[in-house]
């Protein structure tokens, strides 16, 4: 989605401000927050791109003045009453009032904590021979979809050249909407700064993303 | 968290209100999850402990002075971080498909999540708050010098910059120069001037001698 989150290239943000000595969490609910986004992922009540695809869909003006955890916390509370985990009563309430669906692996225990302090594998077996390899000229493709996708705008339509690949892995844009995992070649697509910015554009500059092949078209 | 002093009395009251809804709120969540048998605090506990203790830019700067100091590993880091670090079982346990970039004298690489706040956990642990804010995932992309400024360092103008944007769940490591001034030094010594931003790409490592 063309959503405020895509914020590669914009300008008016103001400057990078570093906080000295910054704490890990700067109050107790933002660390309460993160480990509940964390135990009910891993208690499958949601994927990754799922949960990213909630704090995205917030409003604009929400998502822009919200402090980063605030944003965690709204997009979790919105994903566990739109997939049913939660009644928008007990909301309301604080507490559970009656049966609703149970997250697909069960409770999340002290048991399970170890498992999740590393990153799951998104690598998955390739369906199809890769289209691309490296130094191939491509063009990312002018989308728009209005769902979750991870080609940011600002390289949409621009040409680029393939690095290296990732082999396969899960595609965003189908895990997000529970439309599978769909798993898509995975590339490296590295852009000349003039390409994206203008001829005026530092030429010292390069930037890459992480393209999947059907973010992709050969030039 | 920014903090407006400029407020009247009933302008503070209503910024002391805003905090407490926030933890009255996530305290509700909390509730109806533990209630419901979804999760139990003690493991919520055991999360953030986790992230206030035992992860952090300690196990990355271990990861760096490791290649800094041991040829064979620092070619098997940029060949593949996940599967290198994994040799040394008690610095972090990684996940798929971390990317270790390498500074030299002519480039310098520098990492961003313009999406969102994508970024090596078991390595540098939780993100800052200024990686995860709109003037850098803003800005890294199309003015990574005056970014770098914002730092408080340059680059020769000469210097190649590479940016990696980290749309999806490969994640990057910036491997920094050595610095001078450190022959002879421990991988104990050396992981001392490992900074997280020098790791990230907006900062460089400590110089020997220099206050910190």
């Amino acid at each position: 989605m063309n959503g405020v989150h895509d914020m590669g290239g914009m300008d008016g943000f103001g400057k990078v401000e570093a906080e000295p000595n910054e704490p890990v969490f700067h109050a107790d609910w933002e660390a309460r927050v993160m480990a509940l986004v964390r135990a009910m992922g891993a208690a499958g009540a949601f994927n990754i791109d799922t949960s990213r695809f909630y704090r995205e869909a917030l409003p604009p003006h929400v998502y822009l003045s919200s402090s980063y955890y605030k944003k965690w916390l709204l997009g979790l509370e919105n994903l566990l009453v739109d997939k049913g985990f939660v009644a928008p009563d007990e909301v309301k309430a604080g507490h559970a009032l009656k049966q609703t669906k149970a997250p697909k692996r069960g409770k999340f225990t002290r048991d399970d904590v170890e498992r999740i302090m590393v990153r799951g594998k998104f690598g998955r077996p390739a369906p199809a021979p890769a289209k691309f390899k490296a130094g191939d000229r491509v063009r990312a493709k002018n989308i728009h979809p209005a769902t979750h996708t991870r080609l940011p705008r600002y390289v949409r339509g621009h040409i680029g050249v393939v690095e290296r690949d990732h082999d396969c892995q899960v595609f965003p844009d189908s895990a997000s909407i529970e439309a599978g995992e769909n798993p898509q070649w995975l590339y490296t697509v590295v852009f000349d700064s003039a390409e994206l910015w203008g001829a005026d554009a530092d030429p010292t500059v390069k930037i890459s993303i992480d393209a999947f092949e059907p973010y992709l078209e050969a030039v | 968290m920014a903090h407006d002093h400029d407020h009247d009395d009933h302008h503070d009251h209503e910024h002391g209100s805003e905090l407490s809804e926030m933890q009255i709120r996530v305290r509700a969540l909390e509730s109806i999850l533990t209630e419901k048998g979804y999760v139990e605090p003690a493991a919520l506990d055991a999360i953030i402990e986790a992230y206030e203790t035992k992860i952090g830019p300690h196990n990355g700067a271990q990861v760096i002075a490791k290649a800094w100091s041991d040829p064979a590993f620092k070619r098997a880091l940029i060949e593949d971080a996940t599967a290198a670090i994994a040799t040394l079982g008690h610095v972090a346990r990684t996940g798929d498909h971390l990317v270790a970039v390498e500074n030299t004298t002519s480039r310098h690489n520098m990492v961003v999540c313009t999406l969102c706040s994508c970024y090596p956990w078991e390595v540098l642990g939780l993100p800052p708050v200024w990686y995860k804010a709109a003037p850098y995932r803003s800005r890294a992309v199309k003015d990574p010098r005056g970014v770098l400024a914002d730092f408080g360092i340059a680059l020769p103008k000469e210097t190649e910059i590479r940016v990696w944007d980290s749309t999806a769940e490969t994640r990057f490591l910036v491997l920094p120069m050595r610095p001078a001034g450190t022959e002879g030094w421990s991988e104990a010594q050396l992981a001392e001037l490992v900074t997280r931003d020098s790791m990230i790409g907006t900062g460089f490592p400590k110089t020997p001698g220099a206050p910190s």
